[in-house]
Order: structure tokens, then C-alpha cells, then sequence
């Protein structure tokens, strides 16, 4: 402490020094502060754009957008194919179009959901965030928000091409208007669904690249394994078993909520009709997957170090 | 070959939660194979869909996907790499070691389950087993190479590396008929083809190119990749950016 010592006006203040460990004389700011909600609200919003690569150098926006745009590619071209064969539907509907470029989606939430989390818990910066008017469960649900609001607006872009596309084409207006808010529906449940999934994965391996592979295993693995054990159940003549196992997919999860809610047909084509019980059921699935991820994930920040 | 390096390399393979996944992967193959059985009785037909599509087609190069980043990836993310690099070996031992320990393990995440999915599931007289583990063993090869290659060029090698071995076999393969004679899954395929001779057909193994096209492939492909894995690895520069 020879700085105080050499400076006997800091201690000359007893007031104004509480809270502060080294008074060296700046002047201190007593304005109004943002506060809780400003900084949830920046941390949606920075989570939000690093997802697209805003803000960041040019390398980091590589990946995400070579996914968006093979994602927003096939839709122009199904307008094309619409207005030169002169098609009265899309080739694919609004709802099957999400579920069909699973894999796309799975790549998109899967090379995004570690950057929105790993990085804190790598760096161990999280104490950082919490020394700040901000609760734990704030940070959680920002990123939650953030990842979720970038997946809703990539795969509402890719609806809203097709509509457009469907538009262009001249196809009648009334059911595509009705497919398309149908298939928005399928975005929202879809992005939620993903984000906590993702999410989760990503904040228990926090190791770069590890994150991105267990994601994108844990996915396509289990599409693959409930897309086979729903087949085979409908083969052995069970199929509403069959189709509550494939639900395991969440791509199918959703699907199948489309499919009981909106009656439309299902991307998997899975025949079997599971009725108001089958909407329920999926419905709770979905809700149970996105809230019990929250719940991990805010388990999962309970203890975060600065190791 | 250094002995060292690849008891580090197997250690910061199987150590951690990677080798959770690859343990994963394996379990869900031969669960798989058991419900084919039960729900199939054991027929050689739907054994081999097992193992073309998912096996083959999924879990193969996941797999190596998996294996490449643990081996080389994490080492250069974190920066860990330079105390290796910094020592009196040759990269290409360092490459070799590295090569060795990978392939080592995707043969025992991957090859063997896929052959011993294939008993499970269903066989005759071990052919369907026999065909399927040789082309498992020249897959796992290339996908090896390939991957630790591409995790050495690029950061972003899990996704580059999934879009091309399943976006581009299975989505893309699917509309332009070309591009399916373009995948390491095909070249390895047309081994089993020949092994099993006229029987291939009727248990659905078929490839989109001869053996020999097959073979020369993926000796090219393994070459090249190995040979762009050493030269990146003496220039390789460090950069903290993600």
C-alpha cells in the first residue's frame, strides 16, 4: 500500500472508497446504470449475431453462412420446378421442407451451440458475468433466447423463400398462405426444440470441436436409430409403438405434432394415426425437452470456476 | 512410428468424454443389429441394409470423425501441439504415430462392430461378416486419413468433414447419380461386392464402380491426404481465432 501512502487524500474519503479495493484517484460515476435487463438484453443480442458470425472476423462467418445457404437454396429451386412444370403445390410441403434438410439443421445448431456456450465455461469467464447485476438463470436463458431467435430466423427464412417461391409461381393462394404459417409453427417448436438440445450437449463439452461432434452424433444417431426402430415396429405390425419410438428424433417429434395438429402429412411417412392422444403426447415431449434442458443447463451453471 | 506419441495420442483419444461417444456408437450398432434380428429372423438381407446404411453409411465415418479430431484436433485447438512439434522428431513419424492410433481405433469402434452387427443380425456361413469387414477395414483407412488431414487444414473439420460424408453420399448422391461414384463408402463397397461375387445382388451390395476403380481410388485418396496431412503439419501455424 505505498500508493496510499504517498496519496493521503484517497483515505481522506472514507465514502466514497467502499467497494473499491484501489481508489487511484479516478473520478467515480454515480449516474443511473442500465442495469439487470440491459445486459440480458445485450448478451441475447451479441449471442444472437456471433451465431451469423456478425461482429466477428470474416473466418468465423464462413460456416454459418455455407449452412444458410444450402439451406435457402433448395426452395428457389422448387419454384423453379413449380412454375416450369406448372405444379398446383410445391414439390415439398411447408412442413416436410425442415424435417427433409434434417441434416442441414443438424450441422447449423451443431456448429453454433458451442460457440454460444463452450467458450465462458472454457475460459472460465463465467465468474466474470456473475460479478455483474445479472443472475445466473439470466445468462441462461439469454443464451437460451439468443440460439433459439438465430435457428427461428434461418429456418423462417428458408419457409418464407418457399412461400415466395410459391408466390412467383402463382400457385393458389389460400393453401399456401395456410402451409406456410403451418410450417412457421414447425420452425418455432423445431428451433426451441434444437437450441435446448444443443445447448445442453455443448455447456457438458466444453473442449472445442468435441462439442460440435457430440451434437451432431447425438442427432443424427438418434434419427437414425428411431428412423430403423420405427420401421421395424411397423413391420412387426405395431406401428403407433413404432411411431412413439421414431418421436425420439426430435425432427420427428415435431413432425409429428404438425401432423396431428395441422393434419398434414408426415415428412417420415409414418402412417399410423395416433389421433388427439398422439398431439398430446408429442406436445409434451417437446415441452418436457426444452424445459428439462433449461433445467440442465441452469443446473449445469450452478458450478462454473474460474478453473 | 514413435511409441511416446502414440501413448499420448491414445491417451488423449480415450481419455475425457470422447470416449463416451465413440462407446456410444458402438452399443447403439449392436443394439441395432439385435432389433434387425428379432424383427427380421435373421435374414442376411436386412442384416446387410443394417450395415450398408448405417454401419457403413453412419456410424463408420462419425466415427472417424470422432477418432480425427480427438488425435489431432484438440492438440491443435488448444495449442498443445507445439510442445510435440517442438521436439526432435520428424512430422512425418509425428503424422504416422498419429495415423496409426486413429485407425487403430475407429478398427475397434467401428470395424469390429460392424462385423459383429453383421453376425448378430444375421449371416450365412460368414460371408455377409467377412465381405463387410474388409470393406470396413478400407474405409476406415481413408476416413482416417481424410479426417486427422482436415483437421490439420481446417478448424471447422467436424462439419466440413460431415457435409462431405453425409450430405454429399447420401442427400446429393441421391439427385445427381454421378457424385455417388464419388465416396469412399462406394470404392469400399465394391470389394464386398466382388467377395460375395454373385450373391452381392440379392443382399443389396452393390457399389457404383468396379474393385479395381474402387481400390485405385482409395489408394489415391489415402496417399494424397496423408502426403497434404505432412506437408501441412511443417507450416503449420497457430492462430487463436475461432
Amino acid at each position: 500500500m505505498a500508493d496510499n501512502k504517498a496519496a493521503p487524500d484517497a483515505a481522506a474519503t472514507p465514502e466514497q472508497s467502499q467497494g473499491v479495493i484501489h481508489d487511484i484517484g479516478f473520478r467515480h460515476y454515480d449516474g443511473p446504470r442500465l442495469g439487470r435487463g440491459w445486459i440480458v438484453r445485450s448478451l441475447l443480442a451479441e449471442t444472437f449475431r456471433g451465431v451469423f458470425g456478425f461482429g466477428r472476423p470474416a473466418r468465423a462467418k464462413i460456416m454459418p453462412w455455407i449452412l444458410v445457404g444450402i439451406l435457402l437454396a433448395p426452395p428457389l429451386i422448387f419454384a423453379l420446378i413449380a412454375v416450369l412444370l406448372s405444379l398446383d403445390a410445391l414439390p415439398m410441403s411447408y412442413t416436410a421442407y425442415l424435417p427433409g434438410m434434417q441434416f442441414v439443421v443438424s450441422l447449423f445448431v451443431a456448429s453454433r451451440a458451442p460457440y454460444c456456450v463452450s467458450r465462458d465455461l472454457r475460459h472460465g469467464v463465467m465468474p466474470l458475468y456473475l460479478s455483474r447485476p445479472i443472475r445466473r438463470n439470466d445468462y441462461v436463458l439469454a443464451k437460451f433466447a439468443g440460439l433459439a431467435l438465430a435457428m427461428f430466423a434461418v429456418l423462417a427464412a428458408a419457409e418464407t423463400l418457399l412461400f415466395v417461391g410459391a408466390l412467383l409461381a402463382k400457385l393458389p393462394l389460400g393453401a399456401q398462405i395456410t402451409g406456410y404459417l403451418q410450417g412457421l409453427v414447425v420452425a418455432v417448436l423445431l428451433s426451441l426444440v434444437l437450441a435446448a438440445i444443443g445447448l445442453v450437449i455443448a455447456a457438458v463439452t466444453p473442449r472445442r470441436g468435441l462439442g460440435v461432434a457430440a451434437i451432431i452424433t447425438v442427432l443424427v444417431v438418434l434419427s437414425g436409430f428411431a428412423a430403423i426402430v420405427a420401421v421395424l415396429l411397423t413391420r412387426a405390425g405395431s406401428a403407433s409403438l413404432g411411431n412413439y419410438l421414431g418421436s425420439l428424433d426430435p425432427y420427428a417429434l415435431v413432425d409429428g405434432i404438425a401432423v396431428s395438429w395441422f393434419g398434414v402429412d408426415s415428412a417420415f411417412g409414418r402412417q399410423a394415426d395416433l389421433g388427439l392422444a398422439g398431439g398430446v403426447a408429442y406436445a409434451v415431449g417437446a415441452t418436457a425437452i426444452v424445459a428439462g434442458g433449461i433445467a440442465l443447463l441452469m443446473r449445469r451453471c450452478k458450478k462454473v470456476g474460474i478453473a | 512410428m514413435n511409441v511416446t506419441v502414440m501413448q499420448l495420442t491414445a491417451r488423449n483419444l480415450l481419455g475425457r468424454r470422447r470416449a463416451m461417444f465413440l462407446v456410444i456408437l458402438l452399443l447403439l450398432l449392436l443394439g441395432l443389429a439385435m432389433l434387425t434380428r428379432w424383427a427380421s429372423d435373421a435374414s442376411p438381407n436386412a442384416s446387410s441394409v443394417l450395415a450398408n446404411g448405417f454401419a457403413l453409411g453412419t456410424v463408420l465415418p462419425l466415427m472417424g470423425l470422432l477418432v480425427a479430431t480427438g488425435v489431432i484436433g484438440a492438440e491443435i485447438d488448444d495449442g498443445s501441439i507445439v510442445y510435440m512439434l517442438a521436439k526432435p522428431l520428424r512430422r512425418r513419424e509425428i503424422l504416422f504415430s498419429k495415423l496409426a492410433v486413429g485407425f487403430a481405433a475407429v478398427f475397434i469402434f467401428a470395424v469390429l462392430p460392424t462385423m459383429a452387427a453383421v453376425v448378430i443380425a444375421g449371416d450365412e456361413g460368414g460371408q455377409l461378416m467377412l465381405a463387410y469387414g474388409v470393406s470396413a477395414v478400407l474405409a476406415a483407412i481413408a476416413y482416417t486419413a481424410i479426417f486427422v488431414t482436415l483437421g490439420i487444414v481446417t478448424r471447422n473439420a467436424v462439419v466440413f468433414g460431415l457435409l462431405y460424408a453425409l450430405l454429399w453420399e447420401t442427400v446429393l448422391g441421391g439427385y445427381v447419380p454421378g457424385i455417388r461414384a464419388v465416396s469412399v463408402r462406394q470404392w469400399a463397397l465394391s470389394v464386398a461386392e466382388r467377395m460375395l461375387g454373385s450373391q452381392a445382388n440379392g443382399w443389396a451390395v452393390t457399389s457404383e464402380v468396379g474393385m479395381t476403380t474402387g481400390l485405385v481410388m482409395l489408394g489415391l485418396v489415402t496417399v494424397a491426404a496423408v502426403y497434404l496431412g505432412v506437408r501441412r503439419l511443417r507450416t503449420l501455424t497457430l492462430n487463436s481465432i475461432e
